[in-house]
């Protein structure tokens, strides 16, 4: 792999974007197709959540097995957050940040001794902890997980409505990318890819290794948190599922489908993946089997995911 | 007291034993050709659905068990060509990726073909009773797989300490490079292993069907269990993973049945209550993450 650069055409592309996002509400109201909001919605939040781990996985090149553990988390703690009166997302959402990355960085701590299969299974074990710990709560619902009894406001705002949800999730995306963007770009960013591409020579340039793979580590745990914190706002819903394993694959997913490293990785993908669930639902119930076959087709024919059809790399 | 805890122990050793049969196809897969596979566990899972609709069929369990063992090994031996060889040269994450698809085609192709309600398979009638061991009853069925279990770890130790093909596939484990330069051709090898693999997926689920239901989502809880072991014991070991297996499946039946009860002796119930079935079910991982804390290689490592 080699250093992320973007291509000179992705400034203007992002914005021409953020521009279509920001007009999606009104014009799908306009054609009569409000559901298409909230499925819009968990597009955003989904490309947030694979986002965080394409910072983990791509940038920093910590192939985790345990990002639900995260996303679930963050859920978890906007729930428990509305259950304790705090309906406030500005007060909300940085707890569910801050618990998730605290956690992220207890996991990534131990879990950053280990390399290559044994990061995967040890990320893995915590992450099915996590999930334990979670279904055998029982002031936290159990099995059935913690539900809200409504949508948070955000700086006064009610969510209630999907349009004011839409919106949140795309601010939370945007500064999201922003700050991504700049990551990968700035001293902090270009460390953790020279870690990633040679371990050995960075620490014998003096770069403090561990340190630098922690904090990504930590960080992206922390906006899985967000994304998790918003995706019970939509569903009103934190359940034990969201940290199962297979949700972190359906992450990692996600990362690989839309390009391992590119900036809009996670982005591509979840928009892919999400897109395709959509669609193939319409058509038959057993639409896991022609996605699996689909994935096994970008596994040996496309390998490093679509995203890289649009970004340039240099060597 | 003594009666329920060495009840619980035999049920420890009878699905440790189990797990070892998932776990030592998994860790020389692992060990040989640097490979991760998600789908092991759906190998379990549908050999169990052959089992049982082998023993429908032929209306004999020991009959389906042969069959369902021979269709299993078939399926990986199409699976190992047609996909896995590919994979081998890629990354850890293309591997990820793709037997996680193998993952989804394989439960949803069950659902397709069984539906969606849990198969039933029943244990030989002349099984189907307890015995009485000293001064307790335990199930006979159990006592079986038990020896089954037993009986495949020795032949498996002697196949691989004692022979000359386990000699190969303990070479090829710590070093492939070297096995190749001496002239061992580690590919058939390798396509050998993971049918062999395949086949002992099947015995473990076959076996364990009678207890446990046949059904879709099977294969994934204990594929994380037998991660869990071939970790603890160092991938490419298979004296680890029989190692690994016993710890797990010890640690965790006992672990299920005791916990409780002691927190309940130095805990005020209501904390115990809640506290109890949480720390047993994530004893085994505390445990895993313990032993790589301390031995990041696992307690066999098969790689100097």
């Amino acid at each position: 792999m080699a250093f992320y650069r973007p291509a000179a055409w992705q400034k203007p592309l992002s914005l021409a974007l953020l521009c279509a996002l920001l007009a999606l509400p009104t014009g799908l109201e306009a054609l009569g197709q409000e559901f298409y909001i909230g499925f819009a919605t968990r597009v955003l939040i989904f490309a947030l959540a694979a986002t965080s781990l394409n910072l983990v996985l791509g940038f920093g090149g910590m192939v985790s097995l345990g990002h639900a553990a995260f996303f679930g988390t963050g859920a978890y703690v906007a729930a428990i957050c509305e259950q304790a009166g705090i309906a406030e997302a500005l007060l909300a959402f940085p707890l569910a940040m801050a618990a998730a990355g605290l956690l992220a960085l207890a996991v990534g701590a131990i879990s950053l001794r280990t390399r290559g299969v044994y990061f995967i299974m040890i990320t893995l074990a915590f992450a099915q902890m996590a999930y334990y710990l979670f279904v055998s709560a029982r002031a936290w619902g159990g099995d059935d997980g913690l539900s809200l009894s409504r949508r948070m406001t955000l700086a006064g705002f009610s969510l209630a409505s999907d349009t004011a949800l839409f919106f949140a999730a795309l601010a939370a995306l945007t500064a999201t990318m922003l700050l991504f963007g700049r990551l990968a770009d700035a001293r902090f960013g270009r460390a953790l890819q020279a870690i990633r591409e040679n371990e050995t020579r960075m620490e014998a340039l003096g770069y403090p290794v561990f340190r630098y793979r922690l904090v990504a580590f930590a960080l992206g745990g922390a906006l899985a948190g967000l994304a998790g914190a918003l995706l019970a706002n939509q569903t009103g819903l934190a359940s034990p599922g969201l940290l199962q394993w297979t949700q972190s694959g359906t992450l990692l997913v996600m990362v690989i489908i839309g390009g391992v490293g590119y900036l809009y990785g996670g982005v591509v993908g979840a928009v892919v993946l999400l897109m395709l669930e959509e669609t193939l639902v319409g058509f038959t119930e057993h639409w896991h089997i022609v996605l699996g076959l689909l994935l096994l087709g970008v596994v040996l024919f496309a390998p490093r995911g679509v995203a890289a059809l649009f970004g340039k790399r240099h060597g | 007291m003594t009666q329920l805890l060495l009840e619980q122990a035999l049920n420890g050793l009878q699905f440790g034993l189990m797990l070892f049969l998932l776990a030592a196809g998994l860790t020389l897969v692992f060990g040989i050709m640097d490979c991760i596979n998600l789908a092991h566990g759906s190998l379990y899972m549908v050999g169990a659905y052959f089992v049982a609709a082998a023993a429908q069929a032929a209306d004999s369990f020991w009959i389906g068990l042969g069959a369902g063992v021979a269709a299993a090994a078939v399926l990986g031996l199409l699976l190992e060509v047609a996909l896995f060889r590919r994979l081998y040269q890629r990354d850890h994450l293309s591997q990820v990726l793709a037997t996680f698809a193998l993952i989804l085609i394989a439960n949803e192709a069950v659902r397709l073909i069984w539906g969606p309600a849990p198969l039933m398979l029943n244990p030989p009638e002349s099984l189907a009773g307890p015995v009485e061991i000293g001064n307790f009853f335990y199930p006979a069925y159990r006592l079986v797989i038990i020896a089954f279990g037993v009986a495949v770890a020795a032949l498996l130790y002697l196949l691989v300490a004692k022979s000359r093909v386990g000699m190969w596939v303990r070479a090829g484990a710590a070093n492939r490079e070297m096995t190749e330069a001496l002239g061992i051709n580690v590919r058939a090898l390798f396509t050998a292993v993971f049918v062999f693999g395949a086949a002992l997926c099947a015995l473990a689920g076959g076996l364990l069907g009678p207890l446990l239901a046949v059904q879709v989502g099977m294969g994934e809880s204990v594929l994380i269990l037998a991660f869990v072991v071939i970790i603890i014991g160092g991938i490419g070991s298979i004296r680890g993973a029989l190692v690994g297996s016993l710890i797990v499946g010890t640690v965790d039946t006992l672990g299920r049945a005791l916990l409780p009860t002691l927190l309940r002796a130095i805990l005020p119930a209501d904390a115990a209550s809640t506290l109890g079935p949480a720390l047993a079910s994530i004893l085994i991982y505390l445990l895993m993450a313990g032993i790589l804390f301390f031995k990041p290689q696992g307690l066999f490592p098969s790689r100097a």
